[in-house]
C-alpha cells in the first residue's frame, strides 16, 4: 500500500488501575486501516476490542503507544483539540437505545454533533432530514422520541447521528448484536451500502464471527489484549493460523444441522483468563490444545507469513489444515 | 416411538398490561420424548420464554389455559405445592444468567444440597457429597474444593455448569434450558453445548432449549419450533426445517444469516421491518405485514393473509401456519 493509511495503530496499549492492582486491557497492539476499508475486531469478553475502539476515537487516552488519523498523531490531544477530530471521526454502539437520549427528539440527536461543531439550527435540521432519509427512516418522523422506534430503527438513528458530521472512519462497536436476528441483515445491508455510497472506512468490533466475515475485508483476532492473528479474511477464515482462531471458528454454530454433524471440532478447556492475571508466555497456552513447553516462558510476536497474514504463535496451524465447507447462499 | 414425557397441546398464555392485554402465547402445542431435544427458536416477544415458564408452573401473573402434561399429569391448574415438588424433582430449568439465579451468600456446594435435602428429605452429610459429586459430573476441576467457594469465584461458563449441576442434583426426566449460552463466550458456549448432550446421553433426558440463535438448534435440536408473534409459525424435525423450510418466516431468517460457510458478495436477503408488537395485534397472520410471499401474492390472496389467521397444518414432514407454504407456492425469489 503506498497511500498513507488513514488510520494508524502502533504499540497501542491501555493499563486500568483498579483497586486490585494494573489491568492491562490492551497490550501493544499495531494495525493500518486504509480509507473505505473494512478491518473487523473479534475476540471474546475482556479480549480488548471494545477498550481499542474507545481508545481510537479518544473516548479514553491511552497509556502507551500512538493512534494516528489522517496522518497525525491523536494519542494525547486534549479535549479542544479533539472537538475537530471528532467531525471526521464516530461512532456507533451496540445498544441503540441506550445511546440514544430518551429526552430529546430524533432531530435534535442526530443534528447534535452539528450543532456542537457550530451549524445554525436550520441548516442542522435540514441536514437531520437527509440523514433520516438516508439511513432508511422516514424524514417526517424528525419530532418522534427514541422510545417511537424499534431496536433497529434506534440503531439506524445512531448511525445517522455518526454520519451527520461527514466522517472518513466509524468506529462501530458491536453494532448488531444487540438486535433481533431479522433486524440484523437489515443493519449489516444499511452498513455496506453507506460504505459504498461515502467512502466510508469501519472499524467494526464484534464477537459474532459470521457477521465480521460478511463485512471485513480483513481482519484482526485479539485474546487477552493482543493481536494473535490479522490478514484478510479470506486466509484467516479458511485457514487460520493460530490454534485460537481456528478454535473460535469451529466453536461458531453453523445453522446446518448436517454440517454441523460431521464438522470437527476444537473444544477449548476452561475460559478466557482475566486480564488482570494473565498467563505467562504465551497467554493462550493454558487454553492451547497445541502448547509446548516453550510456550509457557516465551511470549511470541506477530510474524508476517507471504499472504499478507500476521500470526503470533510459536507453532502455527499448517494453511490449508481447516477447511470450512464453502456453501453459496440458498437459491 | 415412546410416550412423549412433555406434551403442551392449546396453550395459552394471557398477561394485563398497562398497555392493555396481552396474548403473549396463543393455542401452542408441543411434544418432547426422553432422551430429545425439542429448540424452540423465536425473536423477542415471540412468546418463547413465556412458554417455558408456563411449563415450569412460574407465572404467578398469567392466566395460563390449555393443557401441559407431564409424563401424562396435567399441570395446568394444579395447585402450587404440588408444581413446587414437581419443580426441581421432574423438571429443571436453567437460565441466561446464571449469576442472577444463584444466591450470592451460599456456598455453591450448600446451594446444590440444599435443593436435594428439600427434595429428598436426605441428610445434610449425603448431599453435600451429592452436591460435590454433580459439580463433578459437570466437568468443575477440583468439585469438593469448589463446592466450599461462592458463586462470584466462578467464571460465567463454571457458573453456568454449577447451575446445570443444580437442575441436575434431582435426576429431573425434563430440563428447560432458556437461552442457556447466550451471555457465554462461544468458546465457552461450545463447552456448555457439548455437556448438555453428554448429560441428555447419559440421563435420557427430555429437553426443551429455547434460543434465538438457529445454529445452536442447528447443532443440538432434534425438533424444532420457530415462535412468531406468540404463535407457532413453523414446527419440524431438524433436517427438514433447514433442508426446506416451509414458512416464508423460517425461510427469511436462514436467507439473512451471515454465515461463515457463505460466499459475501450479495446483500443479504434482510426480512423488512420489525417483529410484531403483542399489544397490537394483526387480525390475520402476525408475519403478513412482513412477508416477502404475501407481498408478491396477488389478490384474494394477500388480503386472506392478512385477515385470516392460518392454522397449523401438516406438510410433508412439518407442520406449518401459512397460507402461502413454500411447500405449495414455491416461494418467490
Amino acid at each position: 500500500m503506498t497511500a498513507a493509511p488513514l488510520l494508524s495503530v502502533r504499540d497501542l496499549s491501555m493499563t486500568f488501575r483498579t483497586r486490585r492492582g494494573p489491568v492491562k486491557a490492551v497490550d501493544g497492539i499495531g494495525f493500518d486501516l486504509a480509507e473505505g476499508e473494512t478491518l473487523g475486531l473479534v475476540g471474546e469478553s475482556g479480549c480488548g476490542k471494545s477498550t481499542t475502539g474507545r481508545l481510537i476515537v479518544r473516548l479514553l487516552e491511552p497509556t502507551g503507544g500512538t493512534v494516528s488519523y489522517e496522518g497525525r498523531d491523536i494519542s494525547h490531544l486534549r479535549q479542544r483539540e479533539l472537538k475537530p477530530l471528532r467531525r471526521r471521526l464516530q461512532m456507533v454502539f451496540q445498544d441503540p437505545h441506550s445511546s440514544l437520549n430518551p429526552r430529546q427528539t430524533v432531530a435534535r440527536i442526530i443534528a447534535d454533533p452539528l450543532l456542537v461543531q457550530g451549524s445554525p439550527a436550520a441548516e442542522a435540521r435540514k441536514r437531520a432530514a437527509e440523514l433520516m432519509e438516508l439511513v432508511g427512516l422516514i424524514p417526517e418522523h424528525l419530532d418522534r422520541y427514541p422510545h417511537e422506534f424499534s431496536g433497529g430503527q434506534a440503531q439506524r438513528i445512531g448511525i445517522a447521528r455518526a454520519l451527520a458530521t461527514g466522517p472518513r472512519l466509524v468506529i462501530a462497536d458491536e453494532p448488531v448484536s444487540a438486535l433481533d436476528v431479522s433486524v440484523q441483515a437489515q443493519i449489516v445491508n444499511l452498513m455496506e451500502r453507506l460504505q459504498r455510497e461515502l467512502g466510508l472506512a469501519y472499524l467494526f468490533i464484534a464477537h459474532d464471527l459470521s457477521v465480521v466475515k460478511r463485512v471485513c475485508a480483513r481482519v484482526a483476532v485479539m485474546y487477552l489484549g493482543r493481536i494473535v492473528e490479522i490478514g484478510p479474511k479470506e486466509l484467516v477464515y479458511t485457514a487460520p493460523a493460530h490454534p485460537y482462531t481456528s478454535a473460535l471458528l469451529s466453536a461458531v454454530p453453523l445453522p446446518d444441522p448436517a454440517a454441523e454433524r460431521t464438522r470437527k471440532r476444537i473444544t477449548l478447556l476452561g475460559d478466557p483468563p482475566s486480564p488482570a492475571a494473565p498467563p505467562p508466555g504465551c497467554t493462550f497456552h493454558p487454553r492451547c490444545p497445541k502448547a509446548q513447553q516453550r510456550c509457557r516462558t516465551e511470549a511470541p510476536v506477530l510474524r508476517a507469513d507471504d499472504g499478507g497474514r500476521q500470526v503470533a504463535c510459536h507453532f502455527p496451524e499448517v494453511p490449508g489444515a481447516l477447511t470450512l465447507v464453502t456453501r453459496t447462499a440458498s437459491p | 416411538m415412546s410416550q412423549p414425557l412433555l406434551s403442551v397441546s392449546d396453550l395459552t398464555v394471557d398477561f394485563t398490561t398497562r398497555g392493555g392485554e396481552v396474548r403473549a402465547v396463543d393455542s401452542l402445542a408441543f411434544s418432547v420424548e426422553r432422551g430429545r431435544t425439542l429448540g424452540i427458536v423465536g425473536e423477542s416477544g415471540s412468546g418463547k420464554t413465556v412458554t417455558s415458564m408456563a411449563v415450569m408452573g412460574l407465572h404467578t401473573s398469567a392466566r395460563v389455559t390449555g393443557s401441559i402434561r407431564l409424563d401424562g399429569r396435567e399441570l395446568v391448574g394444579l395447585p402450587e405445592a404440588e408444581l413446587a415438588r414437581l419443580r426441581g424433582r421432574r423438571m429443571a430449568m436453567i437460565f441466561q444468567d446464571p449469576l442472577s439465579s444463584l444466591h450470592p451468600y451460599y456456598t455453591v456446594g450448600e446451594q446444590i444440597a440444599e435443593h436435594h435435602r428439600v427434595h429428598f428429605n436426605s441428610g445434610r452429610k449425603a448431599a453435600r457429597s451429592r452436591a460435590v459429586e454433580m459439580l463433578a459430573e459437570v466437568g468443575i476441576p477440583e468439585p469438593a474444593r469448589r463446592a466450599r467457594e461462592y458463586p462470584h469465584q466462578f467464571s460465567g461458563g463454571m457458573r453456568q455448569r454449577v447451575m446445570i449441576a443444580m437442575a441436575l442434583a434431582c435426576e429431573p426426566e425434563l430440563l428447560i434450558a432458556d437461552e442457556p449460552t447466550t451471555a457465554l463466550d462461544v468458546t465457552v458456549q461450545a463447552q456448555i453445548l457439548e455437556l448438555i448432550a453428554r448429560i441428555q446421553q447419559d440421563r435420557g433426558l427430555a429437553v426443551l432449549l429455547i434460543t434465538h440463535d438457529l445454529g445452536v438448534v442447528a447443532r443440538v435440536a432434534h425438533e424444532v419450533l420457530v415462535m412468531y408473534g406468540g404463535r407457532a409459525a413453523e414446527r419440524a424435525p431438524v433436517d427438514d426445517l433447514f433442508a426446506a423450510p416451509a414458512h416464508p418466516y423460517t425461510r427469511g431468517l436462514l436467507d439473512s444469516l451471515p454465515r461463515l460457510d457463505a460466499t459475501d458478495d450479495q446483500p443479504l436477503p434482510a426480512i423488512p421491518g420489525s417483529p410484531p408488537s403483542l399489544l397490537t395485534p394483526a387480525p390475520g397472520c402476525a408475519f403478513a405485514p412482513r412477508c416477502a410471499v404475501a407481498a408478491a401474492a396477488s389478490e384474494p390472496e394477500r388480503s386472506h393473509c392478512g385477515t385470516v389467521r392460518p392454522e397449523l397444518a401438516a406438510s410433508q414432514r412439518h407442520l406449518v401456519a401459512c397460507h402461502l407454504s413454500l411447500h405449495t407456492t414455491g416461494g418467490v425469489r
